[in-house]
């Protein structure tokens, strides 16, 4: 019971941490898998004089994952009011050749339009479709988002600082006193500070293998995987080994800087 | 005979405007047992956190167990403070230690082997006779059994010298007793130099003692 409560304290703060972090983690993959997903919708549209390969396409911009011709048969459908087979054969030979453009990843507006002017310097293509109304739009929400998760990121840093300062406190408090008995016995300096590292390092694996439980269930969890895929999200909820490896970094880094902390400031009480 | 203290013209003092120990030059012998008495306030404990090295002599010199205190590394302290046994006024128990460990807190800082450790905790907690609690943490004791563990910490590692700081101080009979002969004990059998605060020396002591008196910031001896 006692040992329990020793380590609990300290066991919550690192904890609520490394479950902040892991939200941020999760937030910022969820983003990632919609730009994924934005990129392979957006697309733009060219009009060209003469047809033109796939490979031609690529090296006009980096930017260009793949172009695919669009028939024109639905163009000439809702032209078709009792032309004849031969005339329409000859109208698809003189009217342009459409394309849509797949890109690399979702573009900047900026992307955008440098890669309009790119595409209207060939002397091949007369015209380009960007949808830049609604890429800029949609663009822009994705920023907001974006800056949402940086205040929230901000928002968790003060709230974890607080809650650092207060354990730091709580635990300056409670091992002074140890130290300073051990001090008065004659224990070295190293010798000391063991037990308070000791602490730190098994708080910091009992805290990152409870996360670890955590988050292995809620990866599981089928409700909040619906969730997900309703929003027709695609990610990685909980990476088991990079995401503990994680865990254990930042616990084991935060203990050891809070302990350390405490051996700098403890002084002998007289 | 060797001399474990020798104080010369000793000033202990917490702040600059006023000395509790005022010049005092004294000594003790090695294998002696000393009393320490004065009013409340007088400056007993103060002299003895000297005598540890807590607090720094503000002039004059301070020799205990050959180490001059006034100018003294970390290292040497500590080095000097593995043979000296302190019972304080206030315990200074580790509250999240049981008393089986609080025991042991100076035979592992000296580096004794865990077999005898173990053996040495055993037989000082038969001594203080609190065999029954040796699981049970601190807080859960009275007093008395209190102060007979830190009596048996201050033990444990066979120091050359002992400080305690009004060890009976309101304790019942039977602790007090029991604390005066494993005082006693260690003085005749094992030659440790003894030094008592207290404010009544018991009419039954079996061994020779010097008693030291302190007042108005001097230290005089009482024959
Ligand atoms: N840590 C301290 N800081 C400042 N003054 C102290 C401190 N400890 C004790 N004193 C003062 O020093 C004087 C002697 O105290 P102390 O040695 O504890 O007396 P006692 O003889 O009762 O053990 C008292 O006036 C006390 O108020
Ligand atoms: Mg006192």
């Amino acid at each position: 019971m006692k040992s329990i409560k020793n380590h609990l304290s300290l066991v919550i703060a690192l904890v609520s941490i490394l479950f902040s972090l892991q939200v941020l983690v999760i937030t910022d993959r969820a983003i990632m898998s919609y730009k994924e997903q934005l990129a392979s919708q957006y697309s733009v549209v060219v009009v060209a004089k003469v047809s033109l390969k796939q490979e031609q396409f690529l090296k006009m911009d980096p930017l260009i994952k793949s172009a695919t011709a669009l028939s024109p048969d639905d163009v000439i459908k809702r032209l078709n009011s009792g032309m004849d087979k031969k005339n329409i054969e000859l109208l698809k030979l003189t009217l342009p050749k459409f394309y849509k453009l797949h890109l690399k990843h979702y573009p900047t507006p900026q992307e955008v339009q440098d890669l309009t002017k790119k595409l209207l310097k060939q002397k091949s293509i007369v015209k380009v479709e960007n949808f830049a109304h609604t890429h800029d739009l949609v663009y822009k929400l994705l920023v907001l988002f974006k800056t949402i998760i940086v205040i929230f990121t901000v928002a968790v840093f003060v709230v974890t600082s607080l809650l650092i300062f207060k354990e730091l406190r709580i635990w300056q408090f409670k091992h002074s006193e140890r130290m300073n008995i051990m001090g008065l016995f004659g224990a070295p300096m190293w010798l000391r500070s063991a037990v308070l590292f000791r602490l730190a390092i098994v708080d910091a694996i009992i805290a990152s293998i409870v996360s670890f439980v955590v988050f292995v269930y809620l990866s599981t969890n089928s409700w909040l995987l619906e969730q997900f895929k309703t929003l027709n999200i695609e990610l990685v909820i909980f990476n088991p080994i990079d995401d503990l490896v994680m865990f254990l970094g930042v616990s084991v880094i935060l203990a050891t800087i809070l302990a350390t902390m405490i051996v700098l400031w403890h002084k002998e009480e007289v | 005979m060797d001399k474990v203290i020798i104080a010369d013209n000793l000033t202990l003092a917490y702040s600059q405007s006023e000395a509790i120990i005022n010049r005092a030059s004294f000594s003790v012998n090695s294998g002696s047992f000393v009393f320490i008495t004065g009013a409340s306030g007088s400056g007993k404990s103060t002299l003895l956190k000297s005598l540890y090295g807590a607090l720094k002599p503000n002039g004059g010199s301070l020799v205990v167990g050959g180490v001059e205190l006034k100018k003294v590394s970390n290292s040497k302290l500590n080095f000097l403070r593995r043979h000296i046994g302190i019972v304080f006024q206030d315990y200074k128990l580790v509250r999240e230690w049981t008393i089986e460990k609080n025991i042991m807190l100076p035979l592992i800082i000296n580096g004794y082997e865990k077999n005898v450790i173990t053996s040495q905790v055993d037989s000082l907690l038969q001594h203080v006779r609190l065999k029954h609690q040796a699981g049970k943490y601190p807080q859960e004791l009275s007093g008395g059994e209190q102060q007979r563990v830190a009596m048996a910490r201050a033990l444990s590692h066979n120091p050359i010298l002992i400080l305690a700081d009004e060890p009976t101080g309101n304790l019942d009979d039977y602790s007090s007793q029991l604390i005066w002969n494993l005082l006693e004990g260690a003085n005749t059998q094992l030659k440790t130099t003894v030094i008592v605060v207290t404010h009544n020396i018991p009419k039954n002591m079996n061994v020779n003692y010097k008693h030291f008196h302190i007042e108005y910031g001097s230290i005089r001896e009482v024959n």
